[in-house]
């Protein structure tokens, strides 16, 4: 069995938060160096276990099995497929990246740092738990944190409202996927939470048709399915910058990974009979999300929206249930997320100097700090889907599996791509290569060698898969192949 | 070395030159331009070296170049990846390694490399002019470098789209320069116009892209390839596309594949509806104006149509009557060469003129491809990426040689306004004649040009095949070709000056001329190699090689139209006509068109191009935006959805209330004071956090959570 490193991964983060509190409170700088140091070790295992996935080999791989609570047979299992292998990296790569551009919290960064570990701890359970019990236990942990970030270190004029929208959402979604979960759990009187074993239950038909749009919704919500959306671009302006890029880069695809995990592979009848109007409800994410984005005059609404039409591509790949659209939504989640923490970075930023967010109030940054304009444009052409970029060996496979089914839906959603243009060349159009306004002159200045290097990260992540797909597609198909399995190979 | 290996190696100079100008060399203007130059020369060389290649071998179209490697595993196989050089694109190649070379060639001079830097000129806005020794002198481009590494990506775009072997890198290369002319077009960034050029015409063809890209998920889909042999040379995979219904508009598979790939050629090649963007093209350096519009992007569109003629037409042979997707490119071709046509004669800006001229050429080809004359469309194509590149590049040396006039009186004039020049034939003398046989050719001036030829090839298509309205309407555009054209050269080089800058104007440098001495060369015999074999006289002294040629790119080598008097008979008269026609007009224009009193509101609406930027404004970007802002957003968004939310959370409290009032503070409190004390304790600790109604949001939420757990594990564990 070896080294466990999937525990390694989920309890360094939380460890790492204890200690960080008994670390004198006024030294800043060892705190940051504690949790860069923390994190980059992270990043590292992520990266080990990414490498270490034999995309030939087992469905599952890294798998530890510990008794927890047997007479309820609830057990510690953990173990990553294909889908889930490639999201632990990308948290590692968000944690990280996520870490270095804190450098400049400084209101209490011991338990700002603290929180967001527990929160990686969280969400790193939730991508490779294998009993559901300890994914619920891990969801709450990574949603937990989230409340706190927001409203103790959010944007003062919303933080506290979106810090109890977004909890409440996410709250009351995971107790209505918990509903469906013991539903399963009693009906299927294997006395098990564990996943695998529940794989085997058979549920009946009419179960499933009963219970899978309570799983799948209550997860789904996190995902930001139309019409539960809005909790997530207010949540995205409140939060600080690391926590936005937490949020959308990670914690939305908890929702979409679930709702797949939980929803569809373990009750795939009932995906198969509700999915048609699923697939509607994606579409108006999309088209919607896209269109509302183009209308934002704050610069994090605008990318908070796009992330509610790109995480509907996500929803919809997952929709079509066959080959195409599973591994392009499971690609989408990596390349989303990575994107999308590329985003916040970069719009938190130009806050951090300019102390403005609105798009009409900005200009000339490309001079200012010409390696985030740099960033945030090839940011931009992954989030429009341009060839040669993640976003394209994303979105053309969901494309695909759309299309396939039906053709009208595809239509209509690439749309999208080019509202997705407008709005990102209106913004790269007017904050970088816009003038610059005299009211900022003279107040702003690049961007550190360390920010450098987190949007370094990011960018190359985006490109690599974009030029290199083999480097991803290969794993994801592979766990894809044990969904279509379950699904009966549509 | 294999040719296959070169053809891998064309696209990659270019690339590699944009990497070392951006990394190494930003700074040095010398050292950017010789590293864009070279990368140019490279793969101009490569590419010459692979179209004579191609140009030996006997029936070349059956054994094109071909070599691919894997690189997308799907499943159990692979995605491959790779380049094939067959008859149709050598041809492109061919004249996409002359423009593009040119054209580097030229913004040297043009960029005004050696000149001093300006005393005011700042990045993103055009040289202004420096002071040297008591004279204004033009100053070097600002952001020098960066432009050869700009227009080094765009060459590798269109390389990359042209030697691929597949739908996909086609797409690569289509959506690189995509980007490229958005950076290109708003290389002036500062200007916003030219920002908004530069986001127009992005966004434009970005519509027609995202249909294209719908094509090639259907095409994909129906038949799990996007390779251009496995497709297009196979007889079976055309045949079950062509017979397949596609359930949309009861077009065929292949039908409406064709017809979602041809909307991406209609954004990128400038056609009617999605025309829009190509006029303010213009607002980019006007290398980049002749990169766009002549050598690489606008090409690309019909070029890829071309590549798929044999999908967009499955079903058809000749003399059938045309499929629903040909006849819809038959007549979008056919009225956008008409509609620019009318536009062009009233337009003021050298530039503008020969914007609409392109897009009008590009609906001959559309048309010609529309009635199956498949030969005419690519022979067009080829002529006209020469010509058109001359008269781009010609009109850009106008405007240095005026800009320098202006510099040099301190007039204010428009230095792109024709009615501003006048006179300029003596002061450029190889600019005139340069321009003078491009714009003979775009006219299509008997025998000589070689856009007579290839422009004839289409009348003659069309009327062999009895498509007569067609024949009309393209008729009608091509005298009118001639006409602006005339009247462009009459205006900018005939007669007197018009101002005092047009009257200082000067010839460029030996940097600039020698491309257009060199385009000018090709715009004359680049159709001597499409002579038809049976034309009076000089038929058959050269062989018609273009038709054998790129003709045998396709399945069925497709049919020489017979000729006949009729067309030519057309041919020579428009084109004589509306040179006649425009030079008589125009030779004693004053700073008044003409035209402009005896049409009237007619001459109004041609100036204002039909107003279509003001309609697409009211009726698409306009109410988009409204539809978006005020019902998605403010209705939705925030109204329902969280008027929803908030009437939820409201009586949530309301019900916290009464379970306070009439529950928790009779019955518990008096039994439970301990819990009070410690639910106190807890609620100072929660107080530092956060006051506010939140706390008790979350205790509701947990009390349901762990209700329904209790509920569920009692009742039905029992």
């Amino acid at each position: 069995m070896g080294f466990p490193i999937l525990s390694a991964i989920v309890l360094l983060p939380i460890l790492a938060g204890v200690v960080l509190l008994f670390l004198p409170p006024k030294n800043h700088k060892l705190i940051y160096s504690f949790a860069l140091a923390i994190a980059l070790v992270t990043f590292l295992l992520s990266i080990v276990v990414y490498v270490g996935f034999d995309a030939t080999g087992e469905t599952f791989q890294f798998v530890e099995k510990y008794d927890w609570l047997p007479q309820l047979g609830i057990s510690y299992h953990v173990g990553v497929d294909g889908i889930a292998a490639p999201l632990v990296l990308l948290t590692g790569v968000v944690i990280f990246t996520g870490v270095i551009i804190s450098q400049r919290i400084d209101d209490r960064p011991r338990e700002f740092f603290a929180f967001l570990f527990l929160l990686a701890s969280g969400v790193f359970g939730v991508f490779v738990a294998l009993d559901l019990f300890a994914l619920f236990f891990f969801y709450e942990i990574a949603v937990f944190p989230m409340y706190l970030l927001i409203a103790i270190w959010g944007w003062k004029q919303s933080r506290e409202y979106a810090a109890m929208k977004l909890t409440l959402y996410l709250f009351i979604g995971s107790v209505i996927a918990l509903v469906g979960v013991l539903a399963m759990y009693f009906n299927s009187g294997l006395n098990t939470f564990d996943f695998l074993a529940l794989q085997n239950a058979n549920f009946s038909p009419e179960f499933q048709k009963l219970w899978f749009p309570f799983v799948f919704f209550g997860f789904a919500v996190l995902g930001g399915i139309f019409p539960f959306h809005n909790w997530s671009p207010v949540g995205h302006v409140a939060a600080p910058t690391a926590v936005s890029m937490f949020h959308a880069g990670v914690l939305m695809k908890l929702g979409a990974f679930a709702a797949l995990r939980v929803g569809i592979m373990l009750m795939p009848e009932g995906a198969q009979f509700h999915m048609w109007w699923i697939l509607l409800l994606t579409l108006v994410n999309v088209v919607y999300g896209a269109f509302i984005a183009m209308t934002q005059t704050d610069f994090k609404f605008m990318i908070g929206y796009s992330s509610v039409s790109h995480m509907g591509l996500v929803a919809m790949g997952l929709a079509t249930l066959n080959h195409d659209g599973l591994v392009g939504a499971s690609i989408q989640m990596v390349s989303h997320g990575v994107m999308t923490a590329l985003f916040f970075a970069v719009v938190g930023m130009i806050y951090d100097q300019a102390h403005t967010r609105q798009i009409p109030e900005l200009g000339g940054m490309m001079k200012i700090m010409p390696f985030a304009g740099i960033a945030f444009i090839i940011g931009g052409l992954v989030s429009m889907g341009m060839p040669g970029f993640s976003g394209f060996v994303a979105e053309f496979p969901i494309f695909m599996g759309v299309w396939r089914d039906t053709p009208w839906i595809a239509i209509v959603a690439a749309i999208s791509i080019a509202v997705t243009a407008a709005y990102i060349l209106r913004a790269v159009g007017k904050v970088f290569f816009g003038e610059l306004p005299a009211a900022l002159e003279g107040h702003m200045h690049d961007i550190k060698i360390s920010e450098k290097l987190a949007l370094g990260i990011l960018c190359v992540i985006m490109i690599a898969i974009g030029i290199f797909p083999g480097v991803i597609v290969p794993m994801v198909e592979h766990g894809v192949e044990a969904v279509l399995a379950l699904v009966g190979g549509a | 070395m294999p040719t296959e290996t070169l053809i891998w190696l064309i696209p990659l100079p270019p690339l590699l030159a944009f990497f070392l100008i951006l990394l190494f060399t930003r700074k040095n203007n010398a050292l950017s331009h010789t590293v864009g130059v070279v990368a140019a020369a490279t793969s101009w060389l490569l590419g010459m070296l692979v179209f004579f290649a191609a140009v030996g071998i006997d029936h070349f179209g059956e054994h094109p170049f071909h070599s691919a490697i894997a690189w997308l595993p799907t499943g159990e196989t692979f995605f491959n990846i790779g380049v094939m050089i067959d008859p149709l694109s050598a041809a492109v190649l061919f004249f996409v390694a002359w423009t593009v070379l040119m054209i580097f060639i030229y913004s040297i001079g043009y960029h005004n490399f050696g000149a001093p830097k300006g005393d005011h000129d700042k990045p993103g806005l055009p040289p202004h002019g420096a002071e040297d020794h008591g004279h204004h002198v033009p100053s070097v481009e600002p952001m020098y470098s960066r432009f050869f590494a700009f227009i080094a990506l765009f060459a590798f775009g269109m390389y990359t789209l042209v030697v691929s072997d597949n739908l996909l890198t086609l797409f690569v290369g289509w959506e690189i320069m995509g980007l490229c002319s958005y950076l290109l077009i708003g290389f002036w960034y500062a200007k916003p116009s030219a920002r908004d050029a530069a986001k127009k015409a992005f966004l434009t063809t970005r519509i027609g892209d995202v249909f294209m890209l719908l094509g090639i998920v259907a095409l994909y889909s129906a038949t799990g390839t996007l390779n251009f042999h496995e497709i297009l040379r196979n007889e079976n995979v055309l045949h079950m596309l062509a017979s397949s219904p596609s359930g949309v508009m009861g077009l065929s598979a292949a039908g409406l594949i064709g017809l979602l790939l041809f909307i991406g050629t209609v954004g990128k090649s400038a056609q009617w509806p999605l025309h829009v963007w190509l006029p303010d093209a213009m607002e980019g350096p006007t290398p980049v104006s002749a990169m766009i519009h002549a050598a690489t992007m606008v090409s690309a569109g019909v070029y890829m149509v071309l590549r798929m003629f044999p999908l967009l037409s499955a079903g058809w042979h000749h003399g059938d009557p045309l499929t629903t997707t040909m006849t819809v490119m038959a007549f979008i071709g056919a009225f956008t060469a008409i509609f620019a046509a009318t536009i062009a004669v009233a337009q003021k800006d050298i530039k503008r003129v020969l914007a609409y001229s392109t897009i009008s050429q590009l609906g001959f080809m559309i048309a010609a491809l529309g009635i199956g004359a498949y030969v005419a469309a690519a022979f067009h194509l080829v002529t006209h990426a020469f010509f058109k590149a001359l008269l781009f590049l010609g009109s850009g040396s106008v405007i240095h040689g005026m800009e320098h006039g202006v510099l040099h009186t301190g007039e204010h004039v428009d230095p792109q306004d024709m009615f501003n020049m006048g006179g300029l034939k003596k002061k450029m003398p190889i600019t005139f004649w340069t321009f003078l046989i491009g714009g003979f050719a775009l006219s299509g001036f008997p025998l000589i040009t070689s856009g007579f030829w290839s422009k004839d090839e289409i009348l003659a298509d069309a009327f062999a095949n009895h498509h007569y309205a067609l024949l009309i309407t393209l008729s009608l555009a091509a005298l009118l070709t001639a006409f602006y054209t005339m009247r462009q050269i009459t205006l900018t080089f005939f007669g007197a000056p018009r101002t005092k800058a047009a009257d200082h104007a000067s010839e460029n440098k030996l940097v600039m001329t020698g491309p257009l001495m060199v385009l000018s060369v090709f715009a004359i015999i680049a159709g001597w190699v499409g002579i038809p074999e049976h034309f009076p006289v000089i038929g058959g002294l050269l062989p018609n090689w273009f038709h054998d040629f790129v003709g045998s790119s396709l399945l069925e080598h497709p049919h020489a139209p017979d000729f006949s008097w009729i067309p030519l008979g057309i041919s020579l008269g428009v084109a004589l006509g509306g040179l006649g026609l425009g030079y008589l007009v125009y030779r004693k224009a004053g700073a008044e068109d003409p035209l402009r009193k005896p049409l009237g509101p007619l001459y109004t609406l041609l100036e204002n191009k039909y107003y279509f930027d003001e309609l697409y404004t009211r009726v698409f970007i306009r109410p988009a935006g409204v539809i978006a802002e005020k019902f998605s957003y403010w209705f939705l968004d925030r109204k329902v959805i969280d008027g929803v939310l908030h009437w939820v959370a409201e009586n949530s409290v309301n019900l916290g209330l009464v379970f306070r009032d009439r529950f928790e503070g009779p019955v518990i409190s008096g039994v439970a004071d301990w819990a009070a004390n410690s639910t106190a304790a807890i609620g100072r600790v929660l107080r530092k956090v956060q006051t506010g109604a939140v706390q008790q949001y979350l205790l509701l939420v947990a009390l349901v959570a762990f209700g329904g757990l209790f509920y569920y594990l009692f009742t039905v564990l029992r």
